[in-house]
């Protein structure tokens, strides 16, 4: 029964590591030329120094912390999410498990190049490790960090190694032989004897455990770097949790996009279907009612008293900022709400504009949380330089941040050429575990 | 522990021996240059004044090994001056915005026009309350924010009260920048191309030159304290506005006047700027009454670049259009 599946689930998924289409290399060529721009915004901001950002005096934290945060959030939300599914042994999980696993290590491969971007003197980055002070939130984040690269690559490799058993053994697969190599070596020899099993399924479990435990408190310290500051809007004792609310808010809407397009272009409308769209969904609707009830609770206290900095932030959040404020607050919560609280609404596709919107809205919320505070700083700023007083970023970050989007693609793009994109392992186990009702599974 | 310190004073003294104090180098520095230009080969003495005033003769390979020594003006500018306590008082009700000590700062640190470490903002505390202008230097806390969220203590507190930046150690991550409630640092934004003299040795306490990629701000004239002398901005002020001393011999003075700090502070009701926030300065203000000048006076012979900021500010829209 299981060996019959087995050889469907390959069928189905392996053409995509057999063969590679030329519209993968068109799509992976125009990333790269995305890619190649950005590094020209980076060697001319190395070259010109970050005069050629519009971070300036006050705002000396741009659109790169903002990615930052956001590109760190994915991360989290990924751990968060695929930690939760395998630890709740959710039935619906086996088709979109592997997605949530990838955004997790590769968001974390991105994310901290922003913050390299943002620093004065990249070459001195290592004096982080050769003269840490420990009471530095910078210093917390750079521990939690490194923690969470080691936790997610070993989460998502033992993962990853029922499957390259699978494909090692695999007789009828067309690849290269330097692929069959690189499974030979990646699976460590697994064949599935019990005690394999065994130790396997412990160290997944130990490994999920321990990365949600990981996100939380990195996503954390993350939000006391702003947190610890006196200015208004980031002294806030929410910041914790509301940073790692927010994060698993736009991790989810980025899985369901990743579903979407992956479904739609390697063919897997067999695999995920409209009841994982929906189960995700709801779990953005929670998250998005959660996500709503920390803003409003944060800006509420800050609006309903009259406290001279909180004023002048909220003022110019509610005039300046009004159409980001609306996006962010507004739209992007109520769009998922509304969307997956009316069934009727409930169609793949717009459960995916709903992501969208949120992934989207998210980032803007992060915008909107870093440059209007910088831009309010408790001695009014008194200068005549535009660009001093209203920071909006140049081409360079904008280029460096399309480049982040863009090297997030491709290395979707590679991962997804390596190794199905789907994981077998975990099908093959929710099939046999519904081998009852093995239809209802796969078709429905 | 007392190991270590022995360690250290024996080394001061032995420098001290040698008889090239290090208070002396960046002074023979500069020296150097106009002798170098002029001399020849190496075994050659020239002769150089040293920071106590004293001529002293020294060989030209000695002067070379000055660059060397750029390791130890750092170490030396983390110990600080043993049993002081720095304290700046500024009396508001003497201000009139001459920015002569901006424009001595400037000087004195090298610092491009736009870089102002002593910023004067034209303050009003509330809509029906009289408008004062405020010199804002760094205010060296006692709980500085910056010190602690500094990831690689290149920003530090020292037992005289005073913290500095050390920019060959700061990465430039500007998040001391952030965590300062009162805008006291800049950043440099790009390489401010600053001629320096050749031997120019590297000191966190005259923080010369400005570095591209970190972050600067007013020093107290730290390398100005060490040779007794106040600071650029006090010195330069003509209306004596800023008062400068130790908290532990309980004294200020402004070059003209040398007054109580206890009783300055009780008679005239000193106060720190923003004390709720527990950052504790070092700086103390005198209020702006009994003024000696209206507020007006200060918008006088002003470049309109510096003028122009004390206008009502614009918004981004009104900006954006004008632009």
């Amino acid at each position: 029964m299981s060996r019959t599946n087995r050889e469907t689930f390959l069928r189905d998924l392996t053409p995509e590591i057999e063969k590679t289409g030329r519209s993968w290399y068109v799509v992976f060529a125009l990333l790269l030329l995305v890619f190649i721009a950005g590094i020209c915004g980076l060697i001319h901001q190395v070259d010109k120094g970050h005069i050629v950002t519009g971070m300036r005096d006050n705002v000396v934290w741009g659109v790169y912390i903002v990615n930052f945060i956001f590109f760190m959030g994915l991360s989290y939300a990924g751990a968060l999410v695929s930690g939760t599914l395998h630890l709740f042994k959710t039935s619906w999980r086996a088709p979109v498990i592997r997605l949530a696993e990838l955004i997790t290590v590769i968001s974390l491969a991105i994310g901290p190049f922003f913050i390299f971007f943002c620093v004065g003197r990249l070459e001195r980055i290592p004096y982080i490790l050769a003269f840490p002070r420990i009471q530095s939130p910078i210093v917390w984040d750079v521990i939690a960090i490194m923690t969470d690269v080691f936790g997610a690559a070993i989460f998502l490799f033992v993962s990853f190694i029922e499957d390259f058993a699978i494909l090692r053994d695999a007789e009828n697969l067309q690849i290269a032989p330097w692929k069959k190599k690189m499974f030979r070596i990646l699976s460590l020899g697994y064949t599935g004897t019990p005690k394999q099993k065994k130790i396997l399924t412990f160290s997944r479990n130990v490994m999920a455990a321990m990365i949600i435990a990981i996100a939380i408190i990195v996503y954390s310290v993350l939000a006391w770097i702003f947190g610890v500051t006196l200015q208004p809007g980031w002294h806030s004792t929410i910041f914790g949790p509301y940073f790692v609310i927010a994060a698993v808010f736009s991790g989810v809407g980025l899985l369901i996009i990743l579903m979407a397009i992956f479904r739609k272009i390697y063919h897997l409308e067999k695999y995920i279907t409209l009841k994982h769209f929906v189960n995700l969904g709801i779990v953005l609707f929670v998250i998005a009612a959660f996500f709503g009830y920390f803003t409003f609770s944060d800006y509420l206290t800050k609006w309903y008293g009259s406290v001279k900095m909180d004023k002048i932030l909220i003022d110019k959040l509610f005039t300046e900022f009004r159409t980001y404020f609306i996006f962010a607050n507004y739209i992007g919560i109520l769009t998922p709400i509304i969307i997956i609280a009316i069934p009727r609404l409930r169609t793949i596709r717009n459960i995916t504009i709903a992501a969208v919107i949120a992934l989207l809205a998210l980032w803007v919320n992060r915008y909107i949380i870093i440059v209007p505070t910088l831009e309010t700083p408790f001695l009014p700023i008194q200068d005549t330089r535009h660009d001093w007083l209203f920071y909006s970023p140049t081409w360079v970050e904008w280029s460096l941040t399309a480049a982040g989007v863009a090297v997030f693609g491709m290395l979707f793009m590679i991962i997804s050429k390596l190794a199905p994109i789907v994981s077998i392992s975990e099908l093959e186990e929710a099939d046999e575990k519904l081998v009852n009702e093995p239809v209802k599974t796969r078709e429905s | 522990m007392e190991k270590k310190e022995n360690d250290s004073s024996s080394r001061r003294k032995f420098i001290r021996k040698f008889g090239l104090g290090l208070g002396s180098v960046a002074v023979a520095g500069s020296a150097a240059v106009a002798a170098g230009s002029s001399g020849s080969g190496s075994g050659e003495t020239v002769m150089l004044l040293s920071a106590d005033g004293r001529l002293v003769e020294v060989d030209r390979a000695s002067i070379r090994i000055a660059k060397a020594e750029t390791r130890e003006k750092r170490k030396e500018a983390h110990r600080g001056m043993p049993s002081r306590k720095f304290v700046m008082v500024i009396d508001l009700a003497k201000c009139k915005n001459a920015r002569k000590c901006v424009d001595a700062c400037q000087e004195g640190h090298m610092l491009p026009r736009d870089h102002e470490w002593i910023k004067i903002q034209l303050l009003q505390d509330s809509g029906m309350t009289g408008k004062y202008w405020f010199p804002k230097p760094c205010y060296h806390c006692d709980s500085p924010l910056c010190v602690s969220v500094c990831p690689v203590g290149a920003t530090y507190k020292r037992d005289d009260g005073i913290v500095l930046v050390d920019n060959k150690r700061c990465i430039g991550c500007k998040f001391c920048m952030t965590a300062c409630p009162y805008s006291a640092r800049v950043f440099n934004w790009k390489d401010p191309e600053v001629d320096l003299p050749k031997d120019h040795v590297y000191d966190p306490e005259l923080n010369v030159p400005p570095v591209e990629g970190t972050v600067g701000k007013c020093v107290f004239c730290a390398d100005r304290l060490r040779n007794n002398e106040l600071p650029r901005c006090v010195k330069a002020c003509p209306m004596g506005v800023i008062y400068f001393g130790d908290l532990n011999e309980d004294a200020v003075t402004n070059g003209a006047e040398t007054l109580r700090f206890s009783s300055l502070m009780v008679d005239r009701f000193g106060y720190r700027y923003m004390e709720e926030l527990g950052t504790m300065p070092s700086v103390y203000y005198l209020p702006p009454v009994n003024r000696m000048y209206p507020v007006e006076i200060g918008f006088e012979d002003l470049d309109e670049s510096v003028s122009d900021r004390y206008k009502p500010r614009e918004t981004k829209k009104t900006a954006k259009t004008k632009k």
